[in-house]
């Protein structure tokens, strides 16, 4: 049950932001995806802040499940 | 390398020679910096010891090189801190490197706050601290170091225990009140006693070299994540006293540990790390795995741990000796008030939850650093290397870089002897703190807070103008634990007795308005404090923090 967390849909141009998110990673060797990736966490997380939307964000991704 | 610096003569024992047993109220077990700094706390509160040591000399090699802005105020109540200014070598800027650059990620100041008598660290070796408290330890009159005096056996009665000392002329019996098992990581009396120590082993090997060198580094701690010289490992560099360099070199799990040693090996290292035509000698050379551990409790029954007897963390962090110390600050006057019948023994359960919720904090701190350095999985040092990118630019991502969280003073807020806040304060300080420490003047000297507590319970009082004293504080200081009272003057000048804070710190630091009052334990934790001072409410935060309410 999200309890701080915003699952709504909040950014405006979305495929402009997708699109952009998969051209971050074109050319880069999968080390180095992994690596752009996790400074993208850290980032966002950071820029997120608080401590109980973090936890809830990290509690969601454990438990998330894809329906088969 | 080194031969032992300092070395201690046996001395017969009387009771070899005499068939009367005598009774100590303590009796510490190990005289490492903890038994000895032990000895000499319960000293200060007029309980009589002796330190029983198996061995005839301070510690080999420099071992513990970091001691901590607490545990130096702690040893300055204890009268050791001048010799350890004096040659110790004061640090505050630590530097963090990482990969082929030869320019630092950044840089960190570990003090917080200016203005405080003592510095974030102090490094010195452990042999030259060892030998202060020992120095110390002989212009007192109720603490005794016996060398070769090796514990073979402790019996726990009912009202105290009895000890077997075996020495190299004979074996003898001593009975006591307590037994203070300062013995170290591998305690023999943890073992004798069969107690567990509970915890894991890092697969992990670290190579300290302590070499001599004239080197112009400047004094701080610079730690490499996977530098050139030693490649996917951590190094770290540490000053000493005496030209004294630490070096300690991350080597991996998998590593023949003779090959290590080898002087060629070390100095390959060496060389590989400072350059190829460099000048040292070797001072001391180890390879060490570490551990975090701890007893489920430290006291049982009548015998009481403490130091790394009862808890064990890595050395990154530089948590070890100086909780001891910080154990050490807490058993003494809880010990005292016992044996002197003023307090229940049950206040001893305090010395446990409090110094246990210390050793949780400790062992996590360390293990947090430690899986920082040496990443458990593939995503882990993904993530860990991306930290230390970051870091160079970001400020929020130094946050997350963990060379070890250096030793802070442990903060006791979850302690029962606390009395909660009724009134509203604007200070870093909470009930559980340790005092913070402000220049102040005690009849024009300049002098530090700090000194002024401690050893009793103190009660501070900021002073309304003119004031000398809060009504009926005299009285305080005839209860049967008593209160020694501190008035902070009201103006800029002090006047007599009276305690200057000339330069206003303290006020702001503790939000010392008129009239506020702060009462500190005689480890100079804080443990209640009020707007306006009330003779109950301070006889009965003493209560609390004594465990006097049984009800």
């Amino acid at each position: 049950m999200s309890q701080k967390l915003c699952t709504e849909p909040r950014i405006l141009d979305q495929d402009d932001f997708y699109a952009r998110l998969i051209a971050l990673h074109e050319g880069l060797s999968s080390d180095e995806s992994n690596s752009l990736n996790c400074k993208l966490i850290l980032l966002m997380a950071n820029h997120i802040g608080d401590r109980e939307v973090l936890f809830e964000v990290l509690d969601v991704v454990r438990n998330y499940r894809p329906q088969q | 390398m080194r031969s032992v610096r300092q070395t201690y003569p046996f001395a017969r024992p009387s009771e070899l020679d005499s068939k009367d047993r005598i009774r100590l109220p303590v009796i510490i077990v190990g005289a490492g910096p903890v038994g000895m700094a032990m000895g000499l706390d319960l000293d200060r509160q007029g309980i009589r010891s002796v330190i029983l040591d198996d061995d005839n000399k301070v510690s080999i090699g420099s071992r513990a090189i970091l001691w901590s802005k607490r545990a130096l105020e702690v040893l300055d109540r204890l009268g050791c801190s001048r010799r350890i200014l004096d040659k110790g070598v004061t640090w505050n800027l630590g530097k963090i490197f990482f990969g082929d650059n030869k320019e630092p990620v950044y840089g960190f100041n570990v003090l917080e706050e200016e203005d405080q008598q003592f510095p974030g660290f102090i490094n010195l070796q452990q042999y030259y601290l060892e030998e202060y408290l020992k120095d110390e330890i002989d212009t007192r009159e109720l603490t005794e170091v016996r060398w070769e005096n090796e514990v073979t056996a402790v019996d726990q009665t009912a009202d105290g225990a009895t000890v077997t000392v075996s020495t190299p002329q004979g074996e003898y019996k001593l009975d006591c009140d307590y037994v203070i098992a300062a013995d170290g990581s591998h305690s023999p009396i943890r073992k004798m006693l069969g107690f567990d120590f509970g915890g894991e082993t890092f697969q992990d090997h670290f190579l300290i070299a302590d070499i001599k060198m004239k080197a112009d580094f400047p004094t701080e701690r610079w730690f490499w994540f996977d530098p050139p010289f030693n490649r996917g490992q951590s190094a770290l560099l540490h000053k000493q006293p005496d030209d004294v360099w630490r070096l300690d070199f991350q080597l991996g799990w998998d590593i023949d540990r003779e090959e290590e040693l080898k002087p060629d090996n070390v100095s390959r290292r060496i060389r590989a790390m400072m350059g190829e035509d460099f000048e040292f000698e070797f001072e001391w050379v180890s390879i060490y795995t570490f551990q975090c551990r701890r007893m489920d409790s430290f006291v049982h029954n009548r015998v009481i741990f403490v130091g790394d007897a009862a808890h064990l963390v890595s050395p990154f962090g530089a948590r070890g000796a100086n909780s001891g110390l910080q154990d050490v600050d807490n058993l003494g006057w809880k010990l005292a008030l016992i044996l002197d019948g003023k307090a229940p023994p049950g206040l001893l359960e305090s010395y446990d939850y409090e110094r246990v919720t210390a050793a949780k904090e400790n062992i996590l701190n360390s293990t947090r650093a430690t899986d920082f350095i040496t990443p458990k999985s593939e995503i882990s040092r993904v993530f860990r290397d991306a930290v230390l990118e970051l870091a160079r630019d970001f400020e929020f991502a130094r946050r997350f870089v963990n060379s070890g969280r250096l030793s802070v003073a442990c903060i006791l807020d979850e302690s029962g002897l606390n009395t909660q806040d009724r009134d509203s304060f604007n200070s870093k300080l909470v009930p559980g703190s340790p005092g913070v420490d402000a220049p102040v003047t005690i009849n024009g000297e300049e002098s530090w807070f700090l000194k002024s507590i401690g050893n009793e319970f103190t009660a501070v009082y900021f002073a309304r103008d003119g004031e000398k004293a809060p009504r009926g504080a005299a009285g305080l200081e005839e209860d049967c634990i008593p209160v020694r009272t501190v008035v902070i003057s009201g103006q800029n000048e002090a006047g007599a007795g009276l305690l200057g804070d000339h330069k206003g710190l303290l006020r702001q630091r503790l939000d010392g308005r008129p009239g506020t009052c702060y009462l500190f334990r005689p480890d100079q934790h804080l443990v209640a404090r009020w707007r306006e001072f009330d003779l109950q409410a301070v006889r009965d935060a003493v209560a609390r923090a004594t465990m006097q309410f049984t009800g």
